[in-house]
């Protein structure tokens, strides 16, 4: 090898460390703490997967969406968060959408549209407390749960997220009158103000109008379990009590007191209530 | 316990951590680049190799075997993905497509691992660990390789040789990375991470669909992913998916790993350079930037400014419930103040200035504490600024831990600092000059500028993470982002380990009246006034555009 060219052994010794390399850091390094995982924690190691009746019906770290064959909340369950890949482990993620993301594009002709992470936020909340028998009013939410947004120009304003013949949320900004938005008109030109409103006392917690970050998130907030206990209860015959037990049972608190936030695991809570 | 306490204790208790890790294992790095015995194990290698390893190397040769072995790595990665359907263990897995291959490849040779793809529906067990995570050990090691060459430079004198790269790269690998990840890998189990090679699982759901999931080594690849500074999780969703980081205290395990090694380098420094209070001073300024920039994003974040944040009542689009906002914070923070780039929550949807100011953090240079060894040339290359600045203020001559600053050094020094702002502010003007470039926004408006920005950002400092709304699967930008990676990586190792050269030369000047002290309060000041300077000097017009007109109008 001496008599080679320096540039040549040099690209020799290179390849061989990677392939050393390879073998050592790709091969042996994940095979044996496959072995150890395997040999300590394989139900871990596995997946933490649930089994029912000898049957696998999920993982205890992977969410799953409770709706029927139509998308709609199954009464008798508890509900996971919204989710910006329904809740499928092939295609995890989030929605990526930005907190200025208010305006929506209408749907027009063969267009579909597009719903601005605001509308999504209201539309949830709207769902969620239709749902729960509670208000679902959010501030920057309009009463029919489409973002509260005007485009404003000199002599009128336009409720861009409400499609004609709806009626505006506010018949008036500033002296000037706001319209209903014509879907397919381009208000790009207009100031875009989003209005707060007056809403004080919002019932539907955050984590029930918000995707997660996975998309698989396997919890939901206590305060969100608790919204949904007295429906559960009711379509299910059971005390309030109980229900409320099951769920301290399967909240998790923030490790070592201070890691994290308190958090329900929605499918062991549903679970829970199927083996009841 | 309130929220606001619970955070701040989760980050009191990740830098008493850190802290107590300091001496040990600082002491213990120092040991492993300046001790002159090989294991049985090294001396096997170093055989295999054919190379000597008591041989020391002049910069030059240090340098081009950088090169040699990332570009070899380069084209062995990439072959790798394009063979993948004749792979065993692929899962069915395609051969990935020719940018995104290259673009990969680039990316995790870099220690960038930025990722066009989703993992989950494109990379099999082979490609994910005999390709993917040992790039995550190399491309750290050869940081830590380069970090240690420079300061040998400040250390010597008189001399053309700066070590061997090989050495550096198997020392750091094999008694580093290795056994901390080892150990790191069978705690992420522990807490729930999956580690398998069986094939995908399939459910039926309590309501009758189907789930089915890719399986993995996640915790072994999660655990140097993260040690290593890397950041390219095994899944699309990284570190927010529950089968990489399952619970909150795997959280607070993730966020420590990523920081530790570049946080006890400086100790390794200053045991090199032979005076422990050279590397307090450098450890310093790390922790003051990081607690500023920590302080500002929770701020920001827990505020929860902007209209949908409002309207939500907290920033929880996109963060999983069993983090929660403050954690999700701090592990953005640490993870745009290193050069990880993976996410336990998606940036994109962080309020406008919490989002501005992860932008901020990459474009400091990713030095507070940054990258594994990236981390510590970086500071110390901005010393060497510093030390300028100030013996230009005084009219002296700057010296550096006894080294002369002259011309040649401050040149490098200064290409140093200009490589990454020049490849951000091209790659971002070329990609909103061009249709195909504005295609990738998702968001609209200057949150769509923000996008754009903060993915050459991240590519140019080698960090990996996005606004990951941009559709950046598209030749245009699997291209452009890849040469910014590349050159964003390799132009400042060349230009270090020139520096490194330059300064083993010189005969220690001793000190003197005149000389700047460089380990007291004064000094750390100067060099995180210069680093936040530099940057807002070059940046500030393209923050005002993005980030910052979204925040603040």
């Amino acid at each position: 090898m001496d008599r080679l060219p320096s540039w040549l052994r040099r690209h020799i010794a290179a390849l061989r460390a990677l392939l050393v390399l390879t073998v050592v850091t790709g091969i042996i390094y994940p095979l044996a703490a496959t072995g150890v995982a395997q040999a300590l924690f394989d139900d871990h190691a596995n997946g933490s997967i649930i089994e029912q009746d000898g049957k696998a019906v999920g993982s205890s770290l992977v969410g799953q969406s409770f709706t029927d064959a139509d998308g709609d909340p199954v009464r008798t369950y508890f509900q996971s968060r919204p989710s910006a890949a329904g809740y499928d482990p092939t295609s995890t993620g989030a929605s990526n959408l930005g907190p200025e993301d208010v305006i929506d594009t209408l749907p027009h002709g063969s267009d579909e549209g597009r719903q601005s992470l605001l509308t999504q936020v209201c539309a949830r909340s709207k769902a969620v407390g239709e749902l729960e028998g509670v208000s679902g009013a959010r501030p920057y939410c309009t009463s029919d749960g489409v973002g509260a947004v005007l485009k404003v120009f000199p002599d009128r304003a336009v409720s861009v997220n409400q499609a004609c013949p709806a009626t505006p949320f506010v018949a008036e900004y500033q002296g000037r009158r706001v319209e209903c938005a014509r879907p397919g008109e381009d208000y790009a030109t207009g100031r875009t103000v989003p209005v707060r409103g007056d809403v004080t006392t919002v019932r539907v917690p955050a984590d029930a109008v918000t995707a997660s970050g996975s998309g698989l998130d396997p919890h939901i907030s206590v305060a969100y379990a608790e919204l949904q206990a007295p429906r559960v209860a009711k379509e299910r015959d059971l005390a309030l009590d109980q229900v409320k037990a099951l769920i301290d049972e399967h909240t998790t608190g923030r490790a070592l007191g201070f890691m994290g936030e308190p958090a329900v695991n929605v499918l062991e809570l549903n679970l829970a209530l199927d083996r009841r | 316990m309130s929220p606001t306490l619970a955070g701040i204790l989760f980050i009191g208790s990740l830098l008493l951590a850190l802290a107590v890790c300091f001496k040990p294992l600082g002491d213990y790095m120092y040991r492993v680049y300046s001790g002159t015995r090989h294991s049985a194990v090294e001396r096997g290698i170093y055989r295999l190799l054919g190379v000597d390893p008591d041989g020391e190397q002049r910069w030059g040769v240090y340098a081009r075997g950088v090169l040699a072995f990332s570009v070899l790595s380069v084209l062995f990665l990439y072959a790798l993905q394009r063979l993948q359907d004749h792979l065993v263990l692929s899962l069915g897995m395609k051969a990935v497509e020719p940018s995104s291959a290259w673009n990969t490849a680039v990316s995790f040779v870099t220690n960038t691992n930025w990722q066009s793809y989703s993992g989950e529906s494109t990379m099999g067990h082979v490609v994910q660990t005999a390709g993917l995570a040992v790039q995550n050990f190399v491309s750290a090691a050869t940081g830590m390789a380069v970090a240690v060459a420079l300061v040998r430079g400040f250390a010597r004198s008189k001399t053309d040789t700066l070590g061997n790269f090989w050495v550096d790269l198997v020392r750091g690998t094999i008694r580093i990375l290795l056994p901390i990840a080892f150990v790191a890998a069978l705690a992420l189990v522990a807490g729930g991470a999956i580690q398998t090679f069986a094939g995908h699982g399939t459910w039926t759901t309590l309501t009758g669909g189907e789930q089915t999931f890719t399986p993995a080594a996640a915790a072994s690849q999660e655990a140097i992913k993260n040690l290593g500074t890397n950041g390219g999780g095994i899944f699309n969703a990284n570190s927010a998916h529950p089968f990489e980081n399952p619970t909150a205290w795997t959280n607070w395990l993730t966020i420590f790993l990523l920081l530790v090694i570049a946080s006890c380098l400086p100790r390794t420094f200053g045991r090199m350079v032979g005076d422990n209070r050279q590397g307090h001073a450098v450890v310093a300024v790390m922790a003051t930037i990081f607690a500023a920039s920590v302080a500002l994003t929770h701020w920001a974040e827990r505020s929860a400014g902007g209209t949908v944040p409002q309207a939500i009542g907290a920033a929880m689009e996109g963060r999983e419930t069993r983090f929660g906002v403050s954690d999700s914070a701090m592990f953005a923070s640490a993870t745009t103040l290193t050069s990880t780039g993976a996410v336990d929550s998606f940036h994109d949807s962080y309020t406008a200035l919490g989002g501005g100011m992860l932008i901020f953090n990459m474009l400091l240079g990713e030095v507070a504490p940054g990258g594994t060894g990236a981390g510590l040339y970086g500071m110390l290359v901005l010393a060497v600024v510093t030390v300028f600045v100030a013996g230009l203020m005084v009219g002296r001559t700057p010296e550096y831990l006894g080294k002369k600053i002259g011309a040649r050094e401050i040149k490098l020094a200064s290409l140093y600092l200009l490589v990454t702002p020049a490849l951000v502010l091209a790659g971002t003007a070329v990609a909103m000059a061009t249709a195909t470039g504005r295609a990738a926004m998702l968001n609209g408006g200057a949150h769509g500028l923000s996008e754009i920005l903060y993915a050459y950002t991240s590519a140019s400092n080698n960090n990996g993470s996005a606004f990951a709304g941009v559709s950046v699967n598209t030749p245009f930008h699997n291209t452009t982002l890849g040469l910014c990676m590349a050159f964003g990586r390799f132009l400042p190792i060349v230009l270090v380990l020139a520096l490194a050269g330059s300064l083993a030369r010189q005969a220690p000047v001793p000190a003197s009246a005149g000389t700047l002290p460089t380990h007291r309060p004064q000094f750390v000041g100067m060099v995180v006034g210069v680093t936040i300077i530099l940057v807002a000097l070059t940046f500030l017009p393209a923050l005002a555009l993005g980030p910052l007109a979204e925040g603040l109008l």
